[in-house]
């Protein structure tokens, strides 16, 4: 009685699981096909507009959508000192936009890369009393946004340039220039020198530096011959990753810059407020080259686990 | 393992020398005056007043936010809140079966050079690729030239300077740190439970709606804020894809700093900085309790 109940119940049931199967088996299909489309065409998104960008520095053409023939003109152009050609208006010729990009991003390197080599040492080796406040204030550049972190740093130098030169009025007012700019630059690269270094550090084998140290070496002679050596890649692959995002950076250089140091970004980024032009395309592709080497040398140094470093 | 190895080597070094607080002084000192003080100034002078040759006086005030939120700036405060969450949902949409998709190939290779593929744009400069996208959408751009010579349009249509554009300027430039934590969760999701779940009679969308987004939820609300965020402090982008049709809370910032207005400038940035917070309180009631 009860297996003849068990059996009727379930024959209609598995009658209408063939028909849901049949849906499920098509769904599956379209789920499938969708899935590899939405791949598809988000890579197409994300390197359609580059290899456009890139293809269209070499049209002989002004027109950047429709090709006309191969040339060099825009890059020799470049070289040529570009600010006569069609960008009138800007003030800092490409070249030295570019000297200034290379002052500033390699003093704000060095000085973050030592900055921040000492506060990983010191999160990762020591205790000490506000390690976790010093840990949320590091990240803080990181998750405030750009713009906030470059006004506030533009007003609190016009209060102290004010006041200075308020208090000597016969002396040359000091202004905004390469100083500020680069302070800016540091705050935000500290962080992402940390996050590189502390990363090499946490991966080291203690057991080295304590060998150092039974075969006899001071603590001095530990750090500069084991512990130095071993951090040397993480500290070359931070440095490297806040030089390209020194060079990148827009916001805290435009907002803190005096009149004529314009670093290559800011000169470009006022270029491009006025369209697009081959010239513009031409500058990007070299920054593009340019930025891709320097991160291709980071992350070789850091290794594979890197890949997510920027987040 | 890291504390044993920490522990071991705090011992080892620590003979010489007390103060690891000596090491962290200088970055610290630097963070403090150059990015917490100016922080605290610009809180404080979004109370103050602008005085006659634009100077920031007395009296204390809360007329900027009021300022702030009245009908001349609080429509392109929504906007950007709006613009932000369209932007952060299309990477969603977009991000998660790419994350999954990544996480799928078979091989080792593939895997790394199909997440190599999304992480490398977004290595290079961002003002680029927002003008990579420019020169795509642009009146006289690839897109319009194409749609020109295939017939379906008879003139140019004006895509760029528009909310659209802004949006899609945005999505390419933050989707990676939408697929960048998907993939973090999908990559150690064991499929094994699709297959239990499927043997117990759950369909491919009850699968995925009962076992596989629950269990990467994590790593969707970590995409969200990584997206979000950056999105609503957006500058570059407005400006250059949005022209002056399409404004966000950045173009609003810059316009009163352009013009020496700062205590209304800092009244806004800190009205950014109070949505930013917002967010990520959110995040840490509802991100950081779904992974314990």
């Amino acid at each position: 009685m009860a297996q003849q109940t068990l059996s009727q119940s379930l024959a209609p049931e598995i009658e209408i699981d063939v028909a849901k199967l049949r849906r499920d088996l098509l769904m599956r299909q379209v789920g499938k096909v969708g899935y590899l489309l939405n791949a598809l065409v988000a890579y197409f998104f994300l390197w359609a507009p580059i290899f456009v960008l890139v293809v269209f520095s070499f049209n002989d053409s002004r027109s950047v959508a429709q090709w006309q023939g191969f040339t060099l003109r825009w890059y020799s152009g470049i070289f040529a000192n570009v600010a006569g050609t069609g960008t009138s208006g800007s003030t800092t010729s490409i070249l030295d936009a570019l000297s200034n990009s290379l002052i500033i991003g390699g003093v704000a390197t060095i000085v973050a890369t030592i900055l921040g080599t000492a506060l990983s040492l010191a999160l990762v080796r020591y205790r000490f009393p506000g390690k976790r406040v010093l840990d949320s204030l590091l990240y803080m550049p990181v998750i405030i946004p750009e713009i906030a972190q470059a006004i506030s740093l533009a007003l609190f130098f016009k209060i102290i340039f004010d006041a200075i030169n308020l208090a000597r009025p016969d002396q040359p007012p000091v202004t905004y220039g390469y100083g500020t700019i680069i302070i800016g630059h540091v705050v935000f690269n500290v962080a992402y020198v940390v996050i590189v270094v502390r990363a090499r550090l946490a991966d080291m084998n203690p057991r080295l530096e304590e060998a150092a140290r039974d075969l006899g070496a001071s603590e001095w002679q530990t750090f500069w011959r084991v512990t130095f050596p071993l951090m040397l890649p993480g500290i070359i692959a931070g440095a490297l990753l806040a030089f390209t995002l020194s060079l990148d950076d827009y916001i805290v250089t435009a907002m803190n810059r005096g009149i004529g140091d314009a670093t290559l970004t800011v000169v470009v980024f006022g270029m491009m407020r006025r369209g697009v032009s081959p010239e513009v395309n031409a500058i990007s592709t070299l920054m593009i080259i340019f930025s891709i080497l320097l991160i291709g040398i980071s992350l070789l140094l850091q290794g594979r686990s890197a890949v997510t470093g920027r987040g | 393992m890291a504390a044993q190895a920490q522990a071991g080597s705090v011992k080892a070094v620590e003979a010489g020398t007390r103060g690891g607080g000596r090491l962290a002084l200088p970055g610290t000192l630097w963070l403090l005056a150059f990015f917490l003080l100016p922080l605290v100034i610009m809180a404080i002078v979004s109370f103050m007043s602008l005085g006659s040759r634009k100077t920031i006086v007395m009296p204390f005030t809360d007329a900027n936010y009021q300022r702030v939120l009245s009908a001349l700036y609080l429509p392109t405060i929504w906007d950007s809140v709006w613009i932000s969450l369209v932007t952060t949902i299309i990477c969603l949409l977009v991000g998660y079966p790419l994350a999954f998709f990544i996480s799928t190939r078979k091989s080792q290779l593939m895997r790394q050079l199909t997440l190599f593929l999304v992480i490398l744009p977004f290595w290079t400069n961002f003002v680029v690729r927002t003008y990579a996208m420019q020169t795509v959408l642009a009146r006289e751009g690839v897109l319009n030239h194409f749609l020109l010579s295939l017939g379906l349009i008879d003139h140019p249509l004006d895509l760029l300077y528009t909310q659209g554009a802004v949006i899609i300027g945005l999505v390419y430039g933050y989707l990676p740190f939408m697929v960048l934590p998907i993939y973090a969760t999908a990559e150690r999701f064991d499929f094994k439970l699709v297959a239990a779940a499927n043997d117990l009679g759950a369909n491919d969308w009850q699968a995925i709606w009962r076992i596989i987004i629950p269990l990467t939820l994590p790593g969707v609300i970590a995409g969200f804020i990584l997206v979000f965020i950056p999105c609503l402090g957006a500058f570059v982008t407005p400006e250059l894809l949005g022209g002056t049709s399409t404004l966000m809370i950045g173009n609003l910032i810059n316009s009163q700093f352009e013009e020496s207005n700062y205590p209304r400038g800092s009244a806004l940035s800190i009205t950014l900085m109070a949505l930013v917070m917002f967010a990520l309180l959110l995040y840490v009631r509802f991100g950081t309790r779904e992974q314990k």
